[in-house]
């Protein structure tokens, strides 16, 4: 049986430019050989630092760029074999959100205009109420469509962005840092809605984060990425439990509130 | 010794701060804790003297003895430049990119201490070490953009630290960086305040980051302190529903809770013009009772070193 999702072997490498005349810098490999699968209503965290290699994971699951070496497939199909055409017509069905929604939202555009843009992008040009009903599935109310940005704190303009990406009813939803940036009590509001979706929408979903506080309620599996490698592929629970590397350790020791880890992490011991 | 005593901000019609009192002995490192808007870093602000000119303050801010509530501008300069220092979430912003980070900390040493150039280079050196800046040598002559962002947060706590002073205030200065990397700053600040006896005021949303740093923890709401106490106390045993509410909200470690929903902490701060006129949390608080929303709840002393604002513990206590 296919999965939703399955990424096979992929690698991803950028040339560096010259510093000096004579000789070429080695280039840079982003993503070294990573596979992973995803189910119909199950999420997949990925956790690493910047320079780990895991928003250009998402890149290239979201068909934004393809890997050098590796194969992309979504519903058994490889995405970076598609035409442009054919890859148009099945975005509706994978969308993602991002650390900051501030940036991702047109400043100058009321909200509604935002939300509705996939649905325009899918050809549906009637969509009022498609970006009414988005909003209202978020905990927002109608009204906001007229309003701008500007006028939500960083929590709502949060769910503007979810409202958009689920407008077009996706069956993947690829949130990259998506609460990073929020306090701990609208994170956790957040974090609620984003289960309710899923378990509504059977929403398969890949959530990004360094934050491995976030990832118990929310990841039936993990990978976790350094300089583009696996470090570590499981369970969510047995890596939180008895983690196998140092370096999740070390992750997991920042995001405790005991005091005690403070004296855990400097010994430099896994827990 | 910096102490703050009933201190209020106002803009206009709002109240930024009410009533937050804070001492702050040689060594001891204190934790601000709240959501966005809570006044964290108003009181940051107003501990270094630095609020807007629109901010009118009451009650009085000491250091060492003195009372500086009303001190000219130029007094807070020479203490600024001498006796407290602050670094922010961003580094980068705070560093001019046009300068070498080598002579943006020798800058207040031959400014406020008048060292000759080479004397200042030696301490920028010395505090580059401290700092555990690699190749301290060779980072003298580089600009911020060459540097990482750990590397950039250690040159701003070396400036921080240039003229030795007795308080450092970090806003967020976590925030901005990977966890391994924000692990090292917060052993690193520990560390300075230990060595150099300095007081530090951590302000943070991220309880771990703060967990790990202080031995005190400020819980501050709609401006005001709402619970105080040792950190391992707070946490552990949170006496205000607002404490509770933030602990609460974070996702538990242990296996078992996949999906489950997290207890939130409904609405989000109000603004400064609709803070409710008694108890600041109430119409968020879950266990808001009649006289909540009307009159402010006073501060019980609930332990030898702790203490919290919520009409909840007057009655237990009555």
């Amino acid at each position: 049986m296919s999965a939703l999702l399955d990424v096979r072997g992929v690698s991803r490498v950028y040339p560096r430019p010259r510093r000096v005349l004579w000789r070429a810098e080695p280039p840079l490999v982003a993503v070294d050989d990573i596979s992973l699968r995803l189910e119909r209503g199950q999420t997949l965290g990925i956790v690493g630092e910047s320079g780990s290699g895991k928003s250009t994971l998402a890149r290239m699951i979201m068909g934004f760029e393809a890997p050098d070496v590796g194969e992309v497939r979504f519903e058994g199909q490889n995405l970076h074999d598609l035409t442009p055409g054919a890859l148009r017509a099945l975005r509706p069905a994978f969308q993602m959100i991002f650390q900051d929604p501030y940036g991702s939202l047109d400043p100058r555009r009321p909200v509604g205009w935002s939300v509705g843009q996939p649905l325009r992008a899918m050809g549906r040009a009637h969509s009022t109420r498609a970006v009414h009903e988005a909003l209202e599935r978020v905990g927002l109310s109608p009204a906001a469509a007229t309003r701008y940005p500007h006028e939500f704190s960083g929590g709502q303009r949060q769910r503007i962005a979810i409202a958009r990406a689920i407008a077009t009813r996706p069956c993947l939803l690829v949130a990259d840092e998506a609460v990073s940036a929020l306090d701990v009590s609208v994170r956790a509001q957040i974090m609620n809605l984003l289960m309710e979706l899923q378990e509504e929408f059977a929403l398969a979903m890949v959530f990004i984060t360094h934050d491995l506080s976030v990832v118990s309620s929310l990841c039936d599996d993990l990978l976790v990425l350094r300089h583009g490698k696996t470090i570590e592929q499981n369970a969510a629970q047995r890596i939180l439990a008895a983690p196998q590397s140092d370096y999740t350790a070390t992750l997991l020791a920042a995001a405790q509130i005991t005091p005690q880890s403070h004296a855990a992490t400097a010994k430099g011991q896994s827990p | 010794m910096i102490t703050a005593e009933d201190l209020t901000v106002r803009f206009g019609a709002g109240a930024a701060l009410r009533g937050v009192s804070l001492r702050l002995a040689p060594g001891q490192r204190v934790g601000v804790v709240g959501e966005s808007g809570c006044g964290k870093s108003m009181l940051g602000l107003a501990l270094m003297g630095m609020l807007p000119d629109a901010a009118q303050m009451a009650g009085r801010i000491t250091v060492d003895g003195a009372d500086l509530s009303a001190a000219p501008e130029a007094t807070w300069r020479a203490l600024r430049a001498r006796r407290m220092a602050m670094i922010f979430q961003e580094p980068t912003a705070a560093l001019n990119p046009l300068q070498r980070v080598g002579e943006a900390v020798a800058e207040p040493l031959r400014l406020h201490l008048g060292l000759s150039r080479d004397a200042a280079r030696d301490r920028v050196l010395a505090l580059f070490e401290e700092t555990g800046i690699q190749e301290p040598e060779a980072k003298l002559r580089q600009y911020p953009h060459e540097l990482s962002g750990g590397q950039r947060q250690r040159v701003l706590i070396a400036l921080a630290l240039a003229c030795d002073p007795g308080l450092l205030i970090a806003d967020e200065p976590t925030t901005a960086l990977d966890a391994h990397v924000g692990l090292r700053i917060t052993d690193l600040l520990v560390r300075l305040t230990r060595t150099r006896q300095m007081a530090l005021v951590f302000i943070s949303h991220d309880l771990a980051a703060v967990a790990r740093t202080v031995d005190r923890l400020v819980v501050m709401y709609g401006g005001e302190i709402v619970e105080e106490g040792p950190v391992d106390q707070v946490l552990s045993d949170p006496q205000h529903p607002y404490t509770k509410g933030l602990i609460g909200a974070r996702p538990p470690f242990e296996p078992g809770h996949l999906r489950r929903r997290l207890p939130v902490i409904p609405g989000t701060v109000p603004g400064l013009v609709d803070l409710p006129k008694g108890c600041r949390f109430a119409g968020r608080c879950a266990q808001e009772m009649p006289q909540c929303a009307g009159t402010r709840a006073p501060k019980v002393q609930t332990g030898p070193e702790r203490s919290a604002a919520c009409h909840l513990l007057t009655e237990a206590a009555q």
